[in-house]
C-alpha cells in the first residue's frame, strides 16, 4: 500500500511557523456532535494531509477552518481557530475576510456553470470586486497550475457547465489558486481525476506549498505520502464524534505509527 | 464477426407493458388538455365570425364600439388592456423580485415557511377582494400621487398631462390607478414563482461564491439571479397573463371610454375583459358576436405572450448567456 521510497523526510524550505491553529475544536450539527477536541497546527510552507475513514468529520473540520461550517443551519462549534495568532471566530473578524485568505476546493466540483471558463477562473476577483493588471495572464497561469490549460485554451469563452466532471474540478482548483490565498483547503481534490491530472495537481500542490499552506483531505494513502509533510489521522468510532488519533510528520505516521488503529488504517486493513 | 453484428443498427429503449399503459394514460390527459384549448379557440372563432364578417380587418383598427351601425373594433380596448397590464408589471415585477429575493435569501430561516405560505395564500385571494380594496382604499390614496406625477413630470413628458386637473375625478378612474391595483394583485403570483426558483439555486455554487470571500449580495448577484433567470421571466409572464385577464378590479376602477388611451393618468380607459363584462348581458346578435371576437383577440394575444415567454425561458436555461 504505502511506498517507503517516496517517504524521505522533507526539509522545510523556509522558516516554519504555525500558520493556522485549531485549538480544542468540537463541532455539532444540531444535537449531533461530529468532532471532539481537535487540536491541529498547520505550518506555513507545509502540506498537511487529513486522512481517515468516511464520515469521521474531515470535511466538517476543513469547513471550520474557513468559516464555511456556520453556513449550515443548526451547525455550531467550540474551541478556537487561530490564523496568524488571531481567532477567526472572534466577533470583529469578518467571515468574508477569512475566506478570502483561506481558500477552498470542495469535495464536489462547483464551478459557476453559466459563466465562461475564463470568468470562472477569475470569479474570485469578480465577486470581491478586485482588479488585476493582466487578467489573461492570470487565467492562463491558474489553468496551467491546475493542469487544465491544454484542454481548454481554445474554448475559454464557453460555459463551464460544458466541461467534464474532472475538468470542472480542476477549474475549481484554478479558481481557488487565482485569488492567491494564504492557506488553501482541498477536500479530496483528486477523487474525480484521472492519473495524469492527479499527478499535475499534486505537482501544483508541491509548487504552491512554498507560498501557500495547504491542507488536503485524501482517501488515497499514496497521495498523502507523496504530497504531504505532516499528516493527521481522524477516526470516529461507533457513535462517537471524530477525534484525531495520531498526527505528526507524514513519514512518522506512515512508517512508525504509535497507535495500532493508525497502523491498520494506513496499511489498508480497515476504513 | 458477422456483417449483422458490425453494421449499424437502430437501437431504442424498449418499454414494459406497465410503462406503455402509463404512457398511454398521461398522453391521453395531455391530448385532452390541449384539445380543450383548441376547442376554446375554435368555439371563439366560430361565434366571432358573424362580427368579423361585418367589420373585416377593421376590427383590429377601430377604436369605437358601435355594433348597431357596424362600426366596432378592439383597437382601444386592446391598447387599454396592454397598457394596464404593462403598468401592473412595472409595479409587480420589481416588488415581486425584491420580495422573493428577501424571502429566499435574507429572511430569518425560521420565518421562511410562514412567509412562503403567506405569499401563496395572497396569490389565492379572489380578485374581487383586491378589486374592492383597490376601489375603496387604493384609489383615493393614489389620486394625490397621480396629481404629483402629472404636475411635476407632465411639463417634460406630455403624455402625463391631465385635463381638468382641478377635480379629483379627472384622475380617479385612470389606467394608472387600475394598473397599480392590478399590479398589487399580481405581486404574490410573481413573488411565489420567483421565490420557488431562487430557493432552488444549487448549494454548491452558493458555497463556491461564499468561499471565494463573497458576501450574501455576491451570492445573490452571481449565483441566485443567474440561476433564477428563467423563473424571473416565467414569474413575470405569469403575472402578465393574470394582468391581461383581470376583469373585476379593472371594472370597478376605470370609467369606460372607447378611445385609445394616450394619457395614462387621465380618467377613462377600457380593457377587453372589462368590455365583455359590461356588455355581455345586454348584447345580442352581431354585438354579442363582436364581444366574442374581442375575447378571441385576447385569447390569441395571451397565447402569443406565453409562447414568447417559453422561447425566452428555454433560451436562458441553456446557460449560454452570462451577466
Ligand atoms: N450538513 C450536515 N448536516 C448534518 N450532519 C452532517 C452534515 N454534514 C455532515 N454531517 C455529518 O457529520 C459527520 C461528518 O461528516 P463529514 O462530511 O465531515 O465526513 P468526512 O470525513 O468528510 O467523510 P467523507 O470522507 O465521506 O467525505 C457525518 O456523520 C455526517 O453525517
Ligand atoms: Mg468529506
Amino acid at each position: 500500500m504505502n511506498e517507503p521510497a517516496l517517504l524521505a523526510p522533507v526539509t522545510p524550505r523556509t522558516a516554519v511557523r504555525p500558520h493556522l491553529v485549531a485549538d480544542q475544536v468540537s463541532a455539532w450539527f444540531g444535537d449531533h456532535q461530529v468532532l471532539e477536541d481537535i487540536t491541529l497546527t498547520v505550518h506555513n510552507s507545509t502540506v498537511t494531509a487529513l486522512i481517515g475513514p468516511s464520515g469521521c468529520g474531515k470535511s466538517t473540520f476543513l469547513r471550520i477552518l474557513n468559516r464555511m461550517h456556520e453556513m449550515v443551519p443548526g451547525a455550531s462549534l467550540a474551541g478556537r481557530v487561530l490564523l496568524d495568532g488571531e481567532d477567526i471566530y472572534e466577533r470583529r473578524v469578518r467571515p468574508t475576510d477569512v475566506r478570502r485568505t483561506v481558500g477552498m476546493v470542495f469535495q464536489k466540483a462547483n464551478p459557476f456553470p453559466a459563466m465562461s471558463i475564463a470568468d470562472n477562473v477569475v470569479a474570485g476577483l469578480l465577486i470581491t470586486g478586485r482588479k488585476t493588471a493582466d487578467k489573461d495572464a492570470l487565467i492562463e497561469r491558474s489553468l496551467r497550475r491546475a493542469g487544465l490549460w491544454k484542454e481548454v485554451e481554445n474554448r475559454l469563452r464557453t460555459p463551464a457547465g460544458t466541461l467534464s466532471g474532472g475538468q470542472q474540478q480542476r477549474l475549481c482548483i484554478a479558481r481557488a489558486l487565482a485569488v492567491d490565498p494564504e492557506v488553501l483547503l482541498m477536500d479530496e481534490p483528486c477523487s474525480a481525476l484521472d492519473p495524469t491530472s492527479t499527478r499535475r495537481v499534486e505537482e501544483t500542490i508541491s509548487e504552491i506549498s512554498h507560498e501557500v499552506s495547504v491542507v488536503i483531505v485524501t482517501h488515497n494513502m499514496q497521495q498523502a505520502a507523496r504530497v504531504s509533510q505532516r499528516c493527521a489521522f481522524f477516526l470516529a468510532e461507533d457513535g462517537e464524534p471524530g477525534r484525531i488519533v495520531e498526527q505528526g510528520q507524514t513519514y512518522g505516521v506512515f512508517n512508525s505509527p504509535t497507535d495500532p488503529r493508525t497502523a491498520d488504517y494506513v496499511a489498508g486493513r480497515f476504513g | 464477426m458477422t456483417a449483422a453484428a458490425t453494421s449499424r443498427r437502430e437501437i431504442a429503449p424498449s418499454s414494459t407493458p406497465a410503462d406503455k399503459a402509463f404512457r398511454g394514460t398521461v398522453r391521453g390527459a395531455a391530448v385532452l388538455a390541449l384539445s380543450v384549448m383548441g376547442l376554446i379557440g375554435v368555439f371563439l372563432f366560430l361565434r366571432a365570425l358573424p362580427a368579423l364578417q361585418v367589420t373585416g380587418w377593421r376590427f383590429l383598427t377601430t377604436a369605437e364600439w358601435l355594433p348597431g351601425v357596424g362600426h366596432f373594433g378592439v383597437a382601444a380596448v386592446l391598447e387599454g388592456t396592454i397598457l394596464i397590464a404593462g403598468i401592473a408589471l412595472l409595479v409587480a415585477v420589481p416588488v415581486g423580485f425584491g420580495a422573493s429575493i428577501w424571502i429566499a435569501e435574507y429572511a430569518p430561516r425560521h420565518l421562511r415557511p410562514a412567509l412562503v405560505s403567506l405569499v401563496d395564500l395572497m396569490a389565492a385571494v379572489p380578485s374581487i377582494v383586491y378589486g374592492l380594496w383597490g376601489f375603496f382604499f387604493v384609489q383615493p390614496h393614489l389620486i394625490p400621487v397621480s396629481r404629483w406625477l402629472s404636475e411635476n413630470l407632465g411639463p417634460a413628458l406630455p403624455f402625463l398631462r391631465v385635463d381638468n386637473a382641478e377635480t379629483d375625478s379627472s384622475f380617479a378612474s385612470s389606467a394608472f390607478i387600475a394598473g397599480c391595483v392590478v399590479g398589487v394583485m399580481v405581486v404574490p403570483t410573481v413573488t411565489s414563482i420567483m421565490r420557488e426558483v431562487f430557493s432552488q439555486a444549487p448549494t454548491g455554487e452558493r458555497e463556491a461564491a461564499l468561499a471565494l470571500g463573497g458576501t450574501q449580495w455576491a451570492v445573490v448577484r452571481r449565483v441566485v439571479v443567474p440561476f433564477g433567470r428563467s423563473g424571473i421571466i416565467g414569474g413575470s409572464m405569469l403575472g402578465l397573463g393574470r394582468a391581461l385577464g383581470e376583469t373585476v378590479a379593472v371594472y370597478l376602477i376605470i370609467s369606460p371610454v372607447f378611445a385609445v388611451t394616450t394619457h395614462p393618468l387621465q380618467s377613462g380607459t377600457h380593457t377587453i375583459s372589462a368590455l365583455i363584462a359590461t356588455l355581455s348581458t345586454e348584447s345580442s346578435g352581431v354585438a354579442l358576436s363582436g364581444l366574442l371576437a374581442a375575447g378571441l383577440v385576447l385569447f390569441l394575444f395571451t397565447l402569443l405572450v406565453n409562447a414568447g415567454a417559453a422561447v425566452v425561458v428555454n433560451r436562458s436555461r441553456s446557460g449560454q448567456v452570462t451577466g
